[in-house]
């Protein structure tokens, strides 16, 4: 059975190139470059060019990069690293749907006194601008917005965000890990203070991320250590990882136009086709403002675990929001926070693609998920009675509605 | 990926009896669409008063389809008195098992039958008489309290992982807390392994891993804090074969040690018919 991977947005291939570019460093230049020696020299000089390219990517200046473990850790260390240079502010601003680097760092903080505004997001999952605006403070250490969203992909208007929070002299910090990679980033010419990106979503392995940190921003290091990273984080470079994610970098942006057209019309053809060919079906997020890769779906009236393990019984690969794929009991904050209804919540399929999937790839889900869905809703007790027009009884509701979609 | 047994996979790829049978004597209807899985299940009678006809229609994640199709398997021939008999444990137990983060859906099927029996039977399933516990899931406190005396259930994430209640907003935990703690009192119940000891006889499989985990727990970590060590050889019928190792092998003590440490703490912990041997190199 062939594998195809449409779960891009949980993990990516790592390239055979960057592959081959990390070897050596295992082996032979096992250096380190912090050395005084011609040893340690000669991989300083390779971690030189690395920081050029991610540098590159994202439109900063290789000094502006600090490289870290993961996406995770540099959402970590911007928010703590700027609430460490402002001790006397009390005050952060995220979004609802932020990823749980962000989000659960946010809750960690409230429970130790800081108070935490969380941005509410529309059907859509777009921000209210205007609700930004008001809640900033004198107090206000921080704000931390997603570029895009990893569950639906939508992006939000990232360099209106970062202006708005720049204007009252507030740092402004965005985990762009769906992003980067995918579509172009600027930073010079965007006000964004500090960005983070992860190196397996861009085709470097998993255990490399970067923090991007615009020259004059206030920051105390969050990894505490060494001199490494000019002070900004300790511990011995992570060489061959840094390498890659230097490669996985240029890779990205040899590829990015690719990405922006025919992976973009992969996913549109998928979703256009699910869409004509499955009824009930419902687009999740703003298809106007997304990712070119992603495809948030929702069948009705099915449970997403059930059609994500009938499609790997298939050999497909992706992910879903449903309540009972995370173990929580609550399906995807994301889809709560934009009110999703609750007979399409819990169906949630999300297909992310990358320049390695192929027209043969689409072809198969289009093929195999349409009697995937119809088998799930022949086994629900919900689907002929909604076929047949019966109302919604409170079996089907479960009573108070308003609470679990609003939740 | 969840660590679902080949049974639990086989009964969600091929789920039996799906559908809803035509005039059934009994329809019973539990979950619902918000909480995220909801069974109905419609049963026939034949003369005798045994299910002749028995189906179910789920819609949630694959063990909740797959405990449904257990269920139906399990109650299929039965008279209403022994179909009212099986537990959520004999749903899961015929899977092979679930997930316990999945255990509600086993606890669902046991629902399901129940309410269908009542429905046939006439009775109306009252929820009002009872306190709902948990909003977000709407779990009241006899359900709770009844689930958790089955499964022997003792803190709140057990509860949860089982009937679902407190796994939302978690408003409703000090109030599961106090219904464990009116069940058991300050003292939690006995862990596990000490009821079987107690109780039942072992099966060979459940003596062999109850010795173990005493070894690991009980007995190791204090011999080897002085410097010894002892290693499992061998278990025959009620005989625990063991060597000696490190500064036990040559201590004149260690036969004492044998007796009155290891032995005690095997026969506390596992069964008190065991005896200790020392096999020498």
């Amino acid at each position: 059975m062939k594998t195809i991977y449409l779960d891009n947005n949980a993990t990516t291939r790592t390239a055979p190139e960057v592959l081959e570019a990390m070897l050596p460093f295992f082996a032979d230049l096992y250096g380190n470059p912090s050395s005084m020696h011609f040893f340690g020299g000669q991989v300083a000089r390779h971690l030189k060019t690395a920081r050029e390219q991610v540098a590159a990517l994202i439109g900063a200046h290789p000094s502006e990069i600090v490289f870290t473990s993961c996406g995770t850790e540099s959402d970590n260390a911007a928010i703590m690293g700027t609430l460490y240079s402002y001790p006397e502010k009390k005050h952060l601003v995220i979004s609802r749907v932020e990823h749980p680097a962000v989000l659960n760092v946010a809750h960690h903080l409230q429970a130790r006194g800081y108070r935490i505004t969380e941005l509410k997001v529309d059907g859509q999952g777009q921000l209210d601008l205007e609700e930004l605006r008001h809640v900033l403070t004198e107090d206000t250490a921080l704000v931390s917005i997603m570029t895009a969203n990893n569950e639906t992909g939508v992006i939000f208007p990232i360099d209106e965000i970062a202006a708005i929070v720049r204007e009252r002299g507030i740092p402004f910090h965005t985990d762009a890990v769906q992003a980067v990679g995918k579509i172009p980033m600027d930073m010079g010419r965007s006000p964004i203070d500090m960005l983070s990106l992860s190196g397996h979503k861009l085709h470097a392995p998993k255990g490399i991320g970067a923090l991007y940190i615009r020259k004059g921003t206030r920051f105390a290091p969050f990894v505490v250590g060494g001199h490494q990273e000019a002070g900004r984080r300790g511990g011995t470079e992570n060489v061959p990882y840094i390498i890659g994610l230097g490669h996985a970098a240029e890779f990205c942006l040899a590829h990015l136009e690719e990405e922006n057209t025919r992976v973009r019309a992969l996913r549109d053809r998928l979703e256009t086709a699910l869409l004509e060919r499955i009824p009930n079906t419902i687009v999740n997020g703003d298809r106007q403002h997304r990712l070119p890769n992603t495809t948030n779906l929702s069948f009705e009236y099915i449970e997403g675990e059930s059609i994500l393990m009938l499609l790997s019984d298939e050999g497909v690969c992706a992910s879903s929001g449903s309540a009972c794929t995370s173990g929580s009991l609550q399906p995807s904050h994301v889809l709560r926070a934009m009110g999703v209804p609750f007979t399409a919540a819990h169906g949630s399929i999300r297909f992310s693609l990358s320049i390695y999937n192929t027209e043969e790839d689409v072809d198969v889900v289009i093929d195999v998920l349409p009697p995937i869905i119809q088998r799930l809703r022949d086994i629900s007790p919900f689907w002929q009675d909604y076929v047949d027009g019966k109302p919604m009884d409170a079996f089907l509701t479960g009573g108070d509605v308003a609470h679990h979609v609003h939740g | 990926m969840w660590d679902y047994t080949d049974k639990v996979k086989d009964h969600f790829l091929n789920p039996r009896n799906v559908g809803e049978v035509e005039n059934p004597d009994g329809v019973g209807e539990v979950g619902s669409l918000a909480c995220g899985d909801a069974l109905r299940l419609t049963f026939k009678l034949d003369e005798q008063g045994r299910i002749q006809d028995i189906k179910f229609k789920t819609f949630g994640c694959a063990s909740a389809i797959a405990s449904s199709s257990a269920l139906t398997e399990l109650a299929k021939g039965k008279t209403l008195e022994e179909a009212e008999k099986i537990s959520n444990q004999d749903l899961a137990e015929f899977l092979g098992g679930l997930p316990e983060e999945k255990m509600h859906c086993s606890v669902m099927g046991k629902e399901a039958l129940e309410a269908a029996i009542a429905n046939y039977r006439g009775e109306a399933v009252v929820k009002e008489d009872f306190e709902i516990v948990c909003k977000c899931f709407g779990v009241t406190d006899r359900e709770i309290e009844r689930v958790a005396r089955e499964n022997r259930l003792t803190t709140i994430e057990e509860v949860t992982d089982y009937t679902k209640a407190g796994g939302g907003c978690q408003a409703c935990h000090p109030k599961i807390a106090h219904i464990l703690e009116g069940l058991w009192g300050k003292q939690p119940p006995e862990p596990a392994e000490q009821r079987v000891a107690a109780g039942k006889k072992l099966s060979n499989l459940q003596k062999i891993r109850l010795i173990q985990e005493t070894l690991e727990r009980e007995i190791l970590p204090p011999i080897r804090s002085d410097g010894g060590d002892l290693e499992l050889i061998d278990i025959d019928g009620d005989k625990v074969l063991v060597a000696l190792r490190g500064t036990c092998s040559f201590c004149p003590q260690s036969s004492f040690t044998l007796k009155h440490f290891v032995e005690a703490k095997l026969r506390e912990f596992v069964s008190p018919d065991l005896e200790v041997e020392e096999v020498k190199p």
